[in-house]
């Protein structure tokens, strides 16, 4: 070892920083709550809400026709039985992922770029795991019975079959969803309380009052809340690995050929990560530009995503070949024919978009400029989305349309009604978002404030 | 700065926290004692039939055994409702012209059945089969309660599923000597869960347990 090698290594340049300098703490206060407060209700946001809101009502009409007529006003018909219902329900729960992971090991892991996009990301895996935790409920047929799933006192002495991974779906999700809430919400509480406390209005001050459960910001709550946050990032932290893989489990413990493998666990996570941080990126791209908040969402974080999502991509697209490996190398006929029927089946062109969406498309995240362009980014995000929705419709549909008895074998048509509930679902998400961002802070005022002191810190160092 | 909350809001946030807890938990028990009320499960209720039939009377003090009009018991799924004939053996020659067997009479003469209202009625969804039962030392009253007392006919079981697989999973506490299936006024003895244990063994009742059973 040359003693004197380290001195010969070139510094890395400056790291650029996380938000754009030249914010104070009432700077970023003013910003963060000037949307919410003073900001007053735009056309463009009415407009905004009053789409997702219609969209939100085409989902009360089709949930009203499903408890009427049944699940036949879908195109689920055997041996295809898993239709959208099951296609949307793992792709929404996968994009809520990306919240999560921000939120929790991002938080655990001091990666600081996450401050200013964790309070949205979670908010869209709440929203998310709302539309995703639907379908299944709608799925059953009889929905009004969901409660049969959970294990409760009932004059039938009955418990759940606890061996079905249906059964650790509910108990996953509904975990989740929980966790996400409870995270989500107790880090609202200062930001709350900054709210009640420049709110002009009586009622406004009140009702933030309330959520902000009387914080008043001594060093006792503040030592109690960074307490609650990390044990909560501990609790989470485990549910971005284990909900879907939950998922996966509904289609890995089955015989079905193409469903049937290990390699789903970890590909499915890795999947529901891409698509979350894809989603992120959808949402941010015309969030940020709509608020001006581009220097604390700063191209900066808009290109580490696009690193998230490419590194994630990659392993998914390690999980599609070790698939169709497998199905060779298995030697198993039918596991043969199920890939056979992937890449050449009735099917195989939703296949092919799926890799090209997922694969091949994202490569270009490889060049630094297509990272720091925003228009290319957001098209890559929307590309990615759809690509991950693809995938779920492959797994769903090729394996089961044709399994292991030629005489039933049948294809697999959406209704009209399954585009409905899927775009209903849409509303229901952008309905909620909306909402959230009109009377909530998108971006954490206390979070961005603790880096904007860091920053200060750091310089005044050097 | 004025404050936005009484200072009586940090009492009523603790006792709202809690509070929650005990209504939900509260409610959620209140529910459940609901769904097993006589009043949800339609016990006790006694619903109308084209003549008053009094169990009391036929089974209770004439001591009409159960099989004269249920006919089918021993050998079928169905216990049978006697045709207007069987009442006919005995309603041809006393109370020939009571008012109340107008309507056995009329069914009589015009060959017509008397439309019974089902008071035991299972499920379709639930497979049931008498004769089983019986042949294997399940008295008739055990199901359907103090049949002999009954001056108008009521269910006696919630026909829950908890209801049937109370005594599935511990036959020995129900079962009896087959002799005495069909005895109206039958008393367990002091002793039922040790004899009961040697009537399981000697009848061979397998307990059967599982979802197909029942649900076929």
């Amino acid at each position: 070892m040359d003693p004197q090698g380290s001195k010969n290594i070139v510094a890395s340049p400056e790291p650029e920083p996380i938000i754009r300098p030249g914010h104070t703490f009432e700077t970023v206060t003013d910003k963060i709550s000037a949307i919410v407060l003073s900001r007053g209700t735009t056309p463009g946001w009415a407009f905004g809400l009053l789409i997702g809101f219609s969209l939100l009502m085409l989902l009360n009409l089709v949930v009203t026709l499903l408890m009427v007529k049944g699940v036949g006003i879908w195109g689920i018909r055997v041996p295809t039985a898993w239709g959208f219902a099951i296609v949307n329900f793992v792709w929404w729960i996968g994009i809520g992922h990306a919240g999560t992971l921000i939120s929790a090991i991002l938080l655990l892991l001091h990666q600081k770029w996450r401050t200013s996009i964790n309070r949205f990301a979670e908010a869209m895996t709440i929203f998310a795991v709302m539309c995703a935790g639907m379908f299944p409920l709608l799925h059953m047929g009889r929905p009004w019975l969901f409660f049969y799933l959970m294990p409760y006192p009932n004059p039938m002495w009955l418990w759940p079959q606890f061996r079905s991974p249906l059964v650790w779906d509910v108990f996953a999700v509904s975990t989740y969803f929980t966790v996400s809430l409870l995270f989500w919400f107790v880090g609202l509480i200062p930001d709350l309380a900054t709210l009640r406390d420049r709110a002009k209005h009586p009622a406004v001050k009140t009702i933030y009052g309330i959520f902000s459960l009387g914080w008043r910001g001594s060093a006792v709550h503040w030592s109690r809340y960074e307490m609650a946050s990390l044990l909560l990032a501990g609790l989470a932290t485990p549910l971005v690995v284990s909900v879907h893989t939950v998922v996966s489990l509904d289609f890995a413990s089955s015989l079905i050929p193409g469903w049937h493998s290990t390699i789903f666990p970890p590909y499915f996570v890795a999947g529901a990560i891409y698509s979350g941080f894809a989603m992120v990126l959808t949402l941010a791209i015309p969030i940020r530009s709509v608020y001006h908040l581009e220097d604390l969402v700063t191209d900066r974080h808009l290109d580490i995503m696009a690193k998230v999502m490419l590194a994630t991509g990659i392993i998914v697209a390690y999980g599609y070949a070790t698939e169709t490996f497998m199905a060779f190398y298995s030697g198993s006929e039918t596991e043969r024919f199920m890939m056979m029927n992937r890449l050449a089946g009735p099917y195989a062109g939703l296949y092919w978009m799926l890799i090209a969406c997922n694969i091949v498309i994202p490569q270009l995240l490889w060049i630094r400029r297509v990272r720091r362009s925003i228009a290319f980014l957001f098209v890559i995000s929307l590309v990615v989305n759809v690509g991950m929705w693809l995938e779920r419709f492959v797994i769903v549909v090729i394996s089961l349309h044709r399994d292991f008895i030629p005489s039933s074998w049948g294809m697999y048509y959406p209704t009209k009604w399954d585009w409905a509930t899927y775009a209903g679902t849409f509303g229901l998400f952008i309905t909620m978002f909306f909402l959230f961002i009109r009377f909530l802070p998108m971006i954490s005022i206390v979070e961005v404030r603790s880096l904007v002191h860091e920053t200060n810190e750091e310089k005044s160092h050097s | 700065m004025a404050q936005i909350f009484h200072r009586s809001m940090n009492l009523l946030s603790r006792v709202s926290i809690y509070g929650a807890i005990l209504v939900v938990g509260a409610l959620g028990y209140a529910l459940y004692a609901l769904a097993l009320s006589p009043w949800y499960t339609e016990q006790t209720m006694v619903r109308p039939q084209p003549v008053p039939f009094s169990h009391r009377h036929h089974a209770g003090e004439l001591g009409i055994d159960c099989r004269y009009c249920h006919s089918s018991v021993e050998k079928s799924s169905f216990a049978g409702l006697p045709p207007t004939q069987t009442c006919m053996t005995c309603h041809s020659q006393i109370w020939t012209n009571a008012a109340m067997l107008e309507p056995v009479r009329a069914s009589y003469r015009d060959d017509t059945s008397l439309a019974w209202t089902r008071v035991n009625a299972l499920p379709d969804f639930v497979y049931f089969d008498h004769s089983i039962h019986v042949s294997k030392g399940i008295g008739c009253t055990t199901c359907h309660g103090k049949i002999a007392d009954m001056a108008l006919t009521y269910r006696a079981g919630t026909l829950y599923m908890s209801w049937c697989l109370e005594c599935h999973r511990q036959p020995e506490k129900y079962v009896r000597p087959k002799s005495e299936v069909f005895n109206a006024f039958y008393e367990p003895p002091s002793n039922q869960i040790e004899s009961g244990k040697k009537l399981v063994k000697e009848y061979d009742i397998q307990s059967l347990q599982h979802c197909s059973v029942c649900h076929r």
